[in-house]
């Protein structure tokens, strides 16, 4: 069987790339949330800003394990 | 001072390309070995950097509290804001008045992590101590220990598991497939998410400083046209020592946000 196409290197940067996609839109999805809810209502920002940080950071803890395994798996 | 240190440590002393720092970077020469009770103990610069930040923290916290007025000075005042952003913003928010009983641990937690975070920016010192993986699992097993225990004595043993893997509201049949996800979202992914998110968070940061500035340090003594990336090298690494300040904040507070949620979780009664 012939090979078509053939790919070399480190396939953790390509791991990183895939995994960015997810929470790359997770992220976008949290922070757009946040600002439409303040724009609705201004006085929530305080109350909401907890949950802001909160969805951030579990979101973007998925994307920097995608950055981190190729690392520890060598 | 640390670059210079990194590539002596790992790198073939004459090859001329670039050597990029890796994972290593936490495994430095230790600089005392000894074993006790059969356990191989090291102690490296990290061991000695966590030593050093806690026993500052330690420290101002104790002399901000040794004599303390009515009218606060101005350490008092410090030690007195940073408290009450744990105790009221988060234990108070999240738990309720039931939460001000963690205030304690949730404070220490903070700036336990903290403190250890900034290490990865701090000059001489340059890494995080919470980036050595043992470190996390340890304050995630405390608080995995502390959210069961605070939910087993509230609610009972038997009732604490089934408000847990049964959820009210749920078609009975439903139950083969929600129960092991139940089960294993709240007592293997918990623990486990808040350690590997503190521990990925700091190994990533400090990775991609290290890079920048050796990689900065690199392009200028190359001596050939790569010099010119040599700035941008430079700035990513001043852009990105602000961005790992954010997120070493950040990952300190979601981490004890994270633990009051928990015991918050297990200590209503029902769902």
């Amino acid at each position: 069987m012939t090979v078509l196409a053939e790919l070399t290197g480190n396939i953790g940067t390509v791991a990183y790339g895939l995994a960015a996609i997810g929470p790359g839109i997770g992220v976008g999805i949290v922070f757009a949330a946040y600002i439409q809810a303040t724009a609705r209502q201004p006085e929530s920002a305080a109350l909401t800003r907890t949950y802001l940080f909160l969805g951030f950071a579990l979101s973007e803890a998925l994307a920097i394990l995608g950055f981190v395994v190729p690392f520890i798996i060598t | 001072m640390s670059a210079s240190v990194i590539l002596a440590s790992e790198c073939p002393p004459d090859d001329p390309g670039f050597c990029a720092p890796s994972v290593l970077e936490f495994f430095p020469k230790p600089l005392a070995t000894f074993d006790l009770f059969g356990a191989h103990f090291a102690i490296t610069r990290i061991t000695v950097i966590l030593w050093i930040a806690t026993a500052v923290m330690v420290w101002f916290f104790i002399a901000a509290t040794r004599n303390m007025q009515l009218i606060p000075g101005r350490r008092q005042y410090f030690a007195e804001s940073g408290y009450s952003l744990v105790r009221d913003g988060v234990a108070r928010e999240v738990i309720g008045t039931e939460g001000l009983r963690f205030a304690p641990y949730l404070a220490s937690l903070f700036f336990f992590i903290l403190i250890n975070n900034i290490m990865g920016i701090i000059p001489f010192a340059q890494i995080p101590p919470t980036g050595r993986f043992a470190f996390p699992v340890v304050l995630a097993a405390i608080s995995y220990i502390l959210f069961n225990w605070v939910g087993i004595r509230q609610q009972g043993l038997g009732p604490y598991f089934k408000n847990n893997l049964f959820p009210a509201g749920v078609p009975k049949l439903l139950y083969v497939l929600i129960t092991p996800i139940e089960f294993a979202s709240t007592f293997i992914f918990r623990p486990f998410t808040l350690a590997v998110r503190l521990f990925a968070n700091m190994l990533a940061g400090h990775l991609l400083l290290a890079i920048f500035a050796a990689g900065t340090v690199y392009l200028f003594t190359v001596g050939n046209f790569s010099v010119i990336f040599g700035p941008v090298s430079f700035a990513m690494t001043v852009i990105m020592t602000f961005f790992e300040l954010l997120v070493q904040v950040l990952q300190a507070y979601v981490f004890v946000v994270l633990t009051s949620t928990y015991i918050a979780g297990a200590m209503e009664e029902a769902h």
